[in-house]
């Protein structure tokens, strides 16, 4: 049977283990990808990926990535929510990779609210 | 649907919604039998025996915010009209078990897909849950346990670098072994 090796494994550990010691921090911004049936079927996994490729890119240790189901409104899937600390959340509609990585670099990393995109703040 | 890796994140997600700590995700592809096997297995807090009888009924479900429950129903859909077949058993406290089979070569068969996204991105969105990744390719397997990874690593999953790596090493394991006929 194949399986990932032991190599493997301390091989992808080396690469981000420079990151494990500030894992420690509490995370001061959420974003929530919507993930029930709609906003699977709507994209939300493409979503998710540009999501964890800029977050990636973006090395902060302060932002945590959670998926949560649908919200009721399966017709502005893919869905995606950003709480920043002290903030209402903001909810973004029909997002797509391109709207993703928009959100991320203004409105999670410069705290500029994309209101073209938005749904509600809630 | 577009993809059957789309199906699973699916149910794995209605699984966590009911709180299962871990995910059993098995894909069988019997090329040379001509079938197709996803289960997915979770050990959350099951369907009650009346919910279970009428789980792939579109319009049942727990949900409170709508009136619709589209998962179940479509994958059995998709199953059904791949001349295959799609049953639910769960038991209350105990998990639920998800199994759809298709025939391998129907036209209807929407293609794997993106598995390896649906397992590494079901990761980075609960990095608290666990996932058991199976696939096997005409008898050749290959198996992603994150309790293991998890152990080996001390450290959360959800770290986007290793996600990526993660992702790049299922798609080339599963090249092999889709390449693997001996």
């Amino acid at each position: 049977m194949a399986k990932m090796s032991i190599e493997d494994l301390k091989r992808i550990k080396e690469k981000t283990s420079k990151e494990t010691s500030l894992r420690t921090g509490t995370a001061s911004i959420k974003i929530t990808v919507h993930m029930g049936t709609c906003g699977i079927a709507a994209g939300a996994r493409e979503v998710m990926n540009t999501l964890m490729e800029e977050m990636a890119q973006a090395d902060r240790q302060d932002i945590r990535v959670v998926a949560s189901g649908c919200m009721g409104m399966c017709s502005s899937e893919p869905n995606v929510t950003v709480e920043t600390e002290g903030e209402k959340p903001v909810v973004y509609q029909k997002m797509d990779s391109n709207r993703m990585r928009q959100v991320f670099k203004r409105h999670v990393i410069l705290g500029e609210v994309q209101t073209d995109f938005a749904l509600a703040r809630i | 649907m577009r993809e059957i890796s789309l199906h699973i994140m699916d149910v794995a997600e209605n699984g966590i919604t009911a709180g299962a700590g871990c995910i059993h995700i098995l894909i069988d592809e019997e090329r040379i039998e001509n079938r197709l096997k996803v289960v997915i297995k979770d050990n959350g807090k099951g369907i009650p025996p009346d919910m279970l009888r009428k789980v792939t009924d579109p319009f049942v479900t727990s949900r409170t915010t709508r009136r619709v429950g589209l998962g179940l129903s479509l994958l059995k859909e998709a199953a059904k009209r791949c001349d295959g077949d799609f049953s639910v058993e769960s038991e209350p406290g105990r998990g639920t078990s998800v199994t759809a089979t298709f025939r391998y070569d129907h036209i209807d068969r929407a293609p794997i897909g993106d598995i390896a996204g649906t397992i590494t991105m079901l990761i980075a969105g609960n990095p608290d849950i666990d996932f058991v990744y199976d696939h096997v390719i005409d008898g050749n397997r290959f198996a992603i346990d994150t309790r293991e990874l998890r152990a080996e690593l001390e450290e959360s999953l959800a770290d986007p670098a290793l996600l990526f790596h993660l992702k790049k090493q299922i798609e080339e394991e599963l090249r092999k072994l889709a390449t693997d006929r001996g």
